[in-house]
């Protein structure tokens, strides 16, 4: 499958086609805990786009190197060095999104996006291929936890990204913020995402049957 | 939760109040795509549970009498994920020796739980709650119990909406996530038990 | 929240459905005019807003998905004058407008309307209300009478669960702070005996509800009869635990479905950080349904099924 595709073509097929929350519906753990702000979605998205490309790239090198049989447990460990990296850079760096993240960036390593992708991907293909496959699977990943974040933070606290949008007058609907309102805002999400998909397929079907 | 809690207290607020799904998120994936019937569901839940217990305990020693002692405490999430995986499997090993029954009732979902975070995440708040070694146990049990009532109660309800006229879209993933956020609103009665 | 057809055993009829939820309003007249002389024009303008906002919705669905629109069995009227008659009488119009999309779009739409919910529509708007905007669930005003005219010059009090005393005669007539149709026993009791006399619930469930909540908040070391006029029980145990579509099939299913509830509110009054528990204990035990119907042996069809089997085997 990897000789004819382009970088272009892999790289974008994680942002919208393959989209690793809308349409794979994969790491569904940290995309319902961490959402509750703009901020932390593209902390989150961030933290897991740098595991992503740099295991994948690691796995794709090593990949004519790491017997068949321990594959599995050989991925683990090289995600969860770049995991420790993260934690331990947040930490340092930016100590109040690490605390507002949680139990949720140890837990990156099982997050299944990335040992889906060093399993499918980048156990098979080049190192530049699998490091855009990550890149693109990681903006995705990102895109998708930012907009959530961005939309709960809204009806939830009036707010994106710590700035007063609705003005002092609304009255934020607690809800979305709490562990129901993740549950309820990412399955509505998912059915319009699902919604739009049918009609976009449904009219370029007409299309071709016009041509046709 | 302070670590000297009474044990029933310590039960009522794992199962029902901090729930793993509905409140803390964790094991959102076996919870999402194993609640389809409730037999299944049940065995899954079983399997985690045998699992999450004995990972807080061999984590709980791993953690504390060798990464401790060595300095080595960065590597914890290593060093579970590890003895994680190779719990599973030895379990799975035990399990198809000695309990035929047991392991066809549990056998497909086991490799399934290495990467289920319900697991690492039990182990990893254990240490962050710095429990001693019979609460990280308990902890362990009683998460994995209330993980259990939550995929089975959701089992039970996907197993009614089979008949239900679902609009298009939403069949599937979107309302399993629209049914487990209205069970979380309910859930949320249970606030301030403990 | 009320009485809607089930899938097996019922048959969708939409005249039976209209005349079972057309018996619902009647026996909920009572409550409502009641409600509404106590609080005054707030509760009226809120219990209207309520339901004209639960069959708008339900009337925009059905058209925006090409769907019959079937806002004549009434059901998007119940389900908006319950959850009118369960909000403070001083929350504001739109929490009622929001309440009604919630529970007609989302609770019962999206899961294939009438009949396909899994949860009594008007209670979970209700949890929603109560979890986004806590302030104004549960600020309530102490009844006027209509004496303070418009709006609320009245004090605003802790509900009974909280103050825990009032005179057994204002129980029954309502003359406690509440929700706006949760104040007058009597009222309520006089829709049950209507709902009874018609047929269109059996005593089962709210009475083991009823009695359940008596039982545990004795054995807490509470004041039974207290424990069951005060907060909204009576009215959840006729109106909203009856619900057909979220309550088990079986007779003793029911008993069981019921006896929880009662338990769960105890536990939510008694520990919980909630004042009131029978939005809880209702959703909960609406939850737990399919599993009751699942693993509780059908006494009344259950004769008929083994023979069936037993045939089929010989055969």
């Amino acid at each position: 499958m990897s000789e004819n595709k382009s970088m272009g073509q892999v790289f974008f097929n994680g942002i919208i086609p393959e989209n690793p929350t809308f349409r794979l519906v994969l790491g569904t753990c940290p995309t319902l805990a961490v959402t509750t702000s703009a901020i932390n979605g593209v902390g989150m998205g961030a933290a897991a786009t740098f595991v992503l490309v740099c295991s994948n790239l690691v796995i794709s090198l090593l990949r004519n190197f790491i017997p068949n049989k321990v594959r599995i447990p050989a991925f683990i460990v090289i995600i969860c060095t770049f995991v420790t990296m993260v934690q331990m850079l947040m930490q340092a760096y930016l100590p109040s999104l690490y605390e507002s993240l949680g139990i949720f960036i140890p837990l990156i390593v099982v997050n299944c996006i990335i040992l889906a992708r060093a399993e499918a991907f980048a156990s098979k293909n080049t190192p530049i291929l699998s490091a855009a496959d990550g890149l693109g699977m990681g903006l995705g990943f990102t895109l998708a936890l930012t907009l959530m974040g961005s939309i709960r933070e809204l009806i939830g606290s009036g707010s994106v990204f710590g700035l007063n949008v609705l003005g002092a007058g609304y009255q934020p609907m607690l809800l979305i913020v709490l562990a129901s309102g993740g549950f309820l805002t990412y399955g509505l999400l998912l059915g319009l995402f699902n919604l739009a998909v049918r009609k976009l397929e449904e009219k370029r079907a007409r299309k071709e049957a016009e041509e046709a | 939760m302070s670590a000297n809690m009474n044990v029933f207290l310590f039960f009522v607020s794992c199962v029902l109040t901090n729930n793993f799904i509905f409140s803390r998120f964790l094991g959102c994936c076996p919870f999402l795509g194993v609640s389809n019937k409730v037999e299944t569901s049940f065995s899954m839940g079983m399997a985690v549970t045998f699992v999450m217990t004995i990972a807080s305990l061999c984590c709980y020693m791993i953690y504390n009498w060798l990464l401790i002692p060595l300095g080595l405490k960065f590597m914890n999430t290593i060093a579970f994920i590890l003895v994680i995986a190779a719990l599973v499997q030895f379990v799975e090993m035990f399990l198809k020796k000695n309990s035929p029954t047991l392991y066809s009732a549990l056998g497909i979902y086991l490799p399934l739980i290495t990467t289920n975070c319900a697991v690492l995440g039990v182990t990893t708040l254990n240490v962050n709650n710095g429990y001693n070694m019979l609460y990280a146990v308990l902890n362990g049990a009683f998460s994995a119990l209330g993980f259990t009532l939550a995929i089975v109660l959701m089992a039970g309800v996907r197993e009614r909406l089979e008949s239900s006229k679902i609009p298009e879209c939403m069949k599937g993933f979107p309302i399993t996530l629209v049914s487990a956020g209205l069970m979380a609103v309910a859930f949320m009665g249970f606030s301030g038990l403990v | 929240m009320s009485l809607r057809l089930s899938t097996a055993p019922h048959v969708h009829n939409p005249v039976t459905t209209q005349r079972l939820m057309i018996c619902v309003i009647i026996a909920l007249l009572p409550c409502t005019a009641v409600g509404i002389y106590a609080f005054g024009l707030p509760a009226l303008i809120l219990v209207a807003v309520s339901c004209v906002s639960a069959v708008v919705f339900e009337l925009l669905w059905q058209v925006i998905a090409h769907q019959e629109v079937r806002i004549k069995d009434c059901s998007a009227l119940v389900t908006g004058l319950i959850l009118g008659l369960n909000l403070p009488a001083a929350a504001p119009w739109w929490v009622a407008v929001i309440g009604s999309g919630f529970a007609i779009l989302i609770v019962k739409q999206l899961f294939g309307g009438l009949g396909d919910n899994f949860l009594n529509p008007a209670m979970a708007a209700r949890a929603v209300l109560l979890a986004s905007w806590p302030v104004h669930m549960t600020h309530y005003v102490a009844p006027t009478f209509f004496a303070g005219t418009l709006g609320f010059d009245a004090v605003s009090t802790a509900t009974l669960l909280v103050t825990k005393s009032a005179a057994l005669q204002d129980l029954f007539l309502g003359n406690i702070p509440g929700t706006i149709g949760e104040v007058s026993k009597i009222a309520i009791l006089a829709g049950f005996l209507f709902l009874l006399v018609t047929k269109t619930v059996s005593w089962r469930i709210p009475v083991v509800m009823v009695g359940s909540v008596a039982l545990f908040s004795w054995a807490f070391g509470g004041d039974p009869l207290m424990a069951v006029l005060s907060g909204g029980v009576l009215f959840g145990a006729v109106f909203m635990a009856t619900d057909y579509v979220t309550s088990p099939m079986t007779p003793w299913g029911q008993v069981i479905y019921a006896f929880m509830i009662g338990l769960i509110v105890t536990l939510i009054r008694q520990f919980g950080s909630y004042p009131e528990g029978v939005t809880y204990g209702i959703l909960l035990m609406n939850i737990c349904t399919p599993l009751i119907d699942r693993f509780l042996p059908r006494h009344i069809y259950g004769h008929v099924k083994t023979e069936g089997k037993k045939e089929a085997k010989q055969a």
